[in-house]
């Protein structure tokens, strides 16, 4: 404890409260110079080759908004503003194939540029430099993280965006008559894609009033046990909704891993290749199909 | 407010087969609140209909309590099925898939556990279940 | 909240309008059974469409309505499973093997015109 006069924390309050004055001080030294320094980092930027990207003058009209920006965070002491500049940002240049170290260069190039103009304009005070350093530092660093880590958050957000667009991409799900789909799955089934396909396949299997569903696995290597019992209870599921599914091109690994998990052969279909799963299809459907020549003999 | 609320759980007093019908729409309300989508309110709502039917089959009445949860940020929900019936013998063969003592009726906690994320069991001879099972907002 | 049972024809069509408690499904059990010897109904379609949860209950109780019927000499079908509601079902086990099943009530109906008249061949028209 502190002499009885000291009430407590009293110190830090005083020193966050010179700290204030400082940033101040600072902020208005920024305000002042925002011409110069703006212009000096935007050369800095150009000259390290950061950015190259964008033209000349976008990365002077962004460089204007992240100094206004980096400035006012300063002021306030809040980072939401810039954070929301940070990843309105990101979405602008992420698809411009602007790269992470180019981004926390440029940030970093930014502090180098005001502590190199706040040393020349302080160098005579040498205790006040400091104090402004000190004042200064935590601050430009706090402001640095916060770019540089909304901008990996809104990289990171895209590609993950992209990983789900892909997995919707790599499992179509086929018309190919009417009451017939066709669910071709290649790659490696996790459980994750193995959910998604089956809200897919069961969803299909409504909006396009399917009776037979023909899953073709030719594409895939193998499936864990999870991923086969997930197999057989899309199949069950199909059956409630009045779907019929045949299921083709099971490797044999595929079909050791069936018979692993005790599959009921009786609720699983299964056809050789995609064209007899096909052909086995047309048949539960009613269709026949017949060469051209032989139109002349009346169809069924 | 919905008198059955405290704080941030719901209890539903189960004592017969029009509060397994409650138990499952307040649940699958407070799930949908949480922003699960409708693939996971059907199957939240499945296993409270069966954990609600386990009391009114084996211990007459107990309760539902819903409540949500967090943890790393994620948000979740979890169901406790609570009573004080004539409790589990033997909850290791109970949770064997196809276990049940009354034929195919009830006693569906395998299936419970597959639908839910986390499953957690106590009981013995004489001192009643309690069925914990959450449920993560993925 | 009982369930309406409407005559069409040679078949009965039982349309779930909201969820049902246990009462509700053996009420719908005993009508359908006592129904479809009262019209000497071929055929019965139990529509689900607006059931967003069947549980272990609702399903034995399907599965009790389809095999009594087919002993009191006519088809069941039910339809229109919801695809989450279907898949909660396999995954808890109740798959209603040995029941019939349908997209919806269009479904349902060619399903028993064909079975009825598969079982009729070599009969001669019905009444």
């Amino acid at each position: 404890m502190k002499g009885a006069g000291s009430k407590p924390g009293g110190s830090p309050v005083a020193t966050s409260e010179s700290t204030t004055a400082l940033l101040r001080e600072l902020v208005a030294h920024l305000r002042q110079n925002r011409t110069g320094l703006r212009e000096e980092w935007a050369r800095r930027i150009t000259e390290a080759k950061l950015l190259t990207a964008m033209t000349k003058d976008e990365v002077f009209a962004e460089a204007t908004s992240v100094y206004d920006n980096y400035v006012e965070a300063l002021e306030t002491g809040t980072f939401e503003a810039l954070q929301a500049y940070a990843r309105n940002l990101s979405e602008r240049i992420i698809p411009r194939g602007v790269q992470t170290d180019e981004v926390v260069g440029i940030v970093l190039l930014l502090r180098d540029v005001l502590a190199r103009s706040l040393f020349s304009r302080y160098h005579a005070d040498f205790d006040k430099l400091n104090r402004i350093l000190d004042a200064y530092e935590p601050a430009a660093n706090r402001i640095a993280i916060t770019v540089a880590v909304g901008f990996v958050q809104e990289r990171e957000r895209t590609i993950r965006e992209q990983q789900e667009a892909i997995r919707e991409l790599s499992t179509p799900v086929l018309q190919v008559r009417e009451r017939l789909l066709i669910l071709p799955i290649i790659g490696v089934i996790d459980p994750q894609r193995a959910r998604q396909l089956t809200e897919q396949l069961l969803r299909g299997i409504r909006t396009n009033r399917a009776r037979v569903v023909v899953i073709d696995i030719t594409g895939v290597a193998a499936m864990d046990s999870n991923v086969a019992n997930h197999l057989v209870l899309t199949v069950e599921a199909s059956r409630l909704l009045g779907a019929t599914v045949i299921v083709t091109g099971l490797s044999p690994e595929i079909a050791q891993t069936l018979v692993n998990i005790g599959v009921d052969l009786g609720k699983m279909n299964t056809v050789g290749d995609l064209q007899g799963g096909i052909e086995e299809a047309e048949h539960l459907l009613g269709y026949k199909v017949v060469p051209v020549s032989e139109t002349g003999t009346p169809a069924p | 407010m919905d008198k059955g609320r405290v704080g941030d759980e719901t209890r539903v007093p189960i004592g017969s087969d029009v509060d397994i019908l409650t138990a499952r729409q307040r649940g699958r309300a407070l799930a949908s609140e949480l922003g699960f989508p409708n693939s996971s309110l059907v199957l939240i709502a499945t296993a409270i209909s069966e954990l609600a039917r386990n009391i009114v089959l084996y211990a007459k009445r107990g309760e539902i309590v819903l409540g949500r949860i967090e943890r790393d940020g994620h948000q979740g929900i979890q169901v406790t099925a609570r009573d004080e019936g004539p409790g589990i013998p033997d909850v290791g063969l109970a949770m064997q898939s196809g276990y049940s003592t009354s034929g195919s009726l009830g006693l569906g906690l395998p299936g419970v556990r597959r639908l839910m994320d986390e499953f957690e069991i106590v009981s013995g001879a004489g001192k009643g279940t309690t069925v914990m099972a959450k449920k993560w907002k993925r | 909240m009982e369930v309406p049972i409407l005559k069409q024809g040679p078949y009965l069509i039982a349309s779930v309008q909201s969820a049902l408690t246990d009462a509700d499904l053996l009420q719908l059990r005993d009508g359908l059974v006592e129904k479809v010897g009262r019209f000497r109904s071929r055929g019965v379609i139990v529509d689900v469409t607006a059931l967003d949860v069947m549980d272990s209950f609702a399903s034995r109780m399907l599965r009790d309505i389809a095999h009594m019927i087919r002993l009191r000499g006519a088809e069941t079908v039910i339809v229109g499973f919801q695809p989450e509601v279907a898949f909660a079902m396999v995954q808890l086990g109740l798959t209603l093997e040995g029941v019939a099943t349908a997209l919806d009530l269009e479904e349902g109906l060619a399903f028993l015109d064909q079975k009825i008249k598969g079982n009729e061949r070599g009969q001669g028209p019905r009444g």
